[in-house]
């Protein structure tokens, strides 16, 4: 569904992103891993816009989507969620999601009919299936850290996507939150189909949810494959590891 | 409860609304004036508001935008002699086509860069207007515009202010509460990750600035309808830097705060004014004191401290809903 080849980008003369190359099929769970710096979230800017690359190229569905703006590629439903907080902080939750809802309808140039009337029941739907919706008219800014993280994943999903890239979506949450998280994205995978894309550092959490796992180390992809693979690769355990006692990871 | 607060607040409309139907008959002349240049600075206010309390884009040089549009109207009319309804409907298409042009240029430009910008370009606008003798009257201005004679009493002149304001404000609220209001609001708090929903900052962005220009050009008319002249001062980045503060005061992130502000700010300024030439000074007192005691302005510092308000009723219209959706 979606192959990354190639890619790579310097920021003035450092390369966070070498040559990076990526496959995910359709309906799958992909993990990208690799330790701090190795370019994980400079690979997703990459795939969704907000950066174009230095080199490489970026296929959806055998359509060619390199350097096309982040709402182009939104519209090819792909949506993602950041790292860090990234939401509309003066608007509520409903608002939030509704923003959203209401620029995939394509309804955003609509000057005059009271925004009330629109998209409600698309964003209360979408809402409950995250459990926001008993927070819905809270103001995103007041919000705990793990209801805002799952608020940016309901505003991803608001894209109506096919390709979820989620980054590290559980960063920060307490391991209660982390666990109601992972069900979301199990969810979001079994029952409505989505392929997803995501990093993180928890390990636990990528073996438990991935089905196949690519790993980064300095921008570059060391491996791609299934969880076995990836776990026993001598390569992986060197770099990750830094070539320590462990035989497998985990 | 709910029911029992929104009843007030219609009823203070209702109530300010009559007040203002029924003040010409009690008050003196001049003060019909002053209310009258209040509620068009109001709307001058209100529209920069547009683009900058609920757009987050810099509005830095909106009055280039106001002054466009009375400048429009009165050489239309004194110049080429058209007739006044006429010119009134080109000033402010004529300031919603600046507002584009310059638009066009800054957008690409963000936040103070883009402001920067526009003071650079609208003051460009200033100085011909300023220096062309000919054509605009230069520092002269232009007095005496004729208008129909429906506006030329100052009563006539006051109910059209008061009914062009109210309809213009109507609009304005109205966009607001849009989905392109709410997608503008959007923009203003993360730019980026709107664009990552799917929308096209940059369009949006230029499509407020056109609306305030147009607004704007509005208040530039009624102006021209209530004062009879226009001046190169209309122009001038210190009234735009005037209106700033009125939205500022007022409160940024409400709709009728830079109203308040503006009938404070003019108030002020005539009261002021009759005792020193300093005016400017007490306004840079202001601007201080809003800045460090009411960062959100007085309408700002009054839903806040009634915010509860606004939630219930919210709240209210999501539980109506629900039942559709489970």
């Amino acid at each position: 569904m979606l192959r990354a080849e190639g890619l790579t980008k310097s920021f003035s003369g450092f390369r966070a992103v070498n040559n990076a190359t990526l496959h995910v099929k359709k309906g799958e769970i992909v993990a990208v891993i690799g330790p701090n710096g190795a370019g994980k979230t400079t690979l997703f800017n990459l795939i969704t816009g907000i950066l174009r690359p230095d080199a490489g190229k970026v296929l959806f569905k055998g359509e060619d989507i390199t350097g096309l703006r982040p709402y182009e590629v939104c519209r090819k439903r792909i949506t993602r969620s950041f790292q860090v907080v990234n939401v509309f902080s003066r608007l509520t939750v409903f608002e939030n999601v509704r923003v959203a809802v209401l620029s995939r309808e394509r309804k955003t140039w609509n000057l005059f009919t009271p925004a009330t009337k629109i998209a409600t029941e698309e964003t209360a739907r979408i809402l409950d299936s995250v459990g926001l919706g008993a927070k819905a008219t809270r103001v995103s800014a007041a919000l705990s850290h793990g209801d805002r993280k799952v608020l940016e994943i309901a505003v991803a999903l608001g894209g109506n996507p096919e390709f979820l890239i989620l980054d590290e979506p559980t960063a920060g949450m307490s391991p209660e939150e982390t666990s109601r998280c992972i069900d979301l994205i199990k969810h979001l995978s079994e029952q409505l189909g989505l392929t997803i894309l995501f990093c993180e550092h928890d390990m636990e959490l990528v073996f438990a949810i991935a089905n196949r796992i690519m790993v980064m180390v300095r921008g570059a992809t060391i491996i791609q494959g299934t969880c076995e693979e990836v776990r026993c690769n001598q390569a992986v355990q060197d770099a990750y590891l830094g070539g320590s006692e462990a035989e497998c990871l985990m | 409860m709910v029911k029992a607060k929104k009843g007030v607040g219609v009823a203070i409309w209702i109530g300010a609304i009559l007040l203002l139907l029924v003040l010409p008959l009690f008050i003196a002349r001049f003060y019909v004036y002053m209310a009258a240049i209040i509620m068009l600075f109001g709307l001058l206010a209100t529209s920069n508001n547009f683009p900058l309390g609920f757009g987050g884009i810099y509005q830095f040089h909106h009055a280039v935008f106001y002054g466009v549009g009375a400048y429009t109207t009165a050489v239309m009319v004194t110049k080429f002699g058209y007739p006044f309804w006429v010119s009134a409907i080109a000033g402010p298409l004529m300031s919603a086509f600046i507002s584009l042009v310059m638009g066009l240029i800054c957008i690409r430009l963000s936040k103070l860069y883009f402001g920067m910008l526009q003071i650079s370009l609208g003051s460009l606008i200033w100085v011909i207007v300023y220096r062309w003798y000919s054509f605009t009257g230069g520092d002269d201005g232009i007095h005496g515009i004729t208008l129909p004679d429906v506006l030329s009493s100052y009563s006539g002149a006051y109910y059209f202010t008061l009914i062009v304001t109210g309809l213009c404000l109507y609009c304005m609220y109205r966009i607001i509460k849009s989905p392109y209001g709410i997608v503008l609001q959007g923009i203003r708090d993360n730019p980026v990750r709107s664009e990552m929903v799917g929308v096209n900052v940059r369009l949006h962005q230029l499509l407020a600035l056109v609306i305030a220009g147009f607004f704007a050009g509005v208040a530039g008319i009624l102006f021209v309808v209530v004062d009879n002249t226009v001046f190169p001062d209309m122009l001038f980045w210190a009234l735009s830097m005037e209106t700033i503060i009125m939205c500022l005061l007022g409160g940024w992130l409400t709709f009728m705060g830079p109203m308040l502000g503006a009938a404070v700010i003019m108030a002020l300024r005539t009261f002021v004014s009759a005792y020193t030439v300093y005016w400017a000074l007490v306004l840079g007192i202001i601007m201080v004191l809003v800045i460090f005691f009411l960062p959100n302005g007085i309408l700002g510092w009054f839903t806040g401290k009634f915010s509860s308000r606004t939630e219930r009723v919210e709240e209210h219209e999501f539980k109506n809903i629900r039942p559709e959706t489970d």
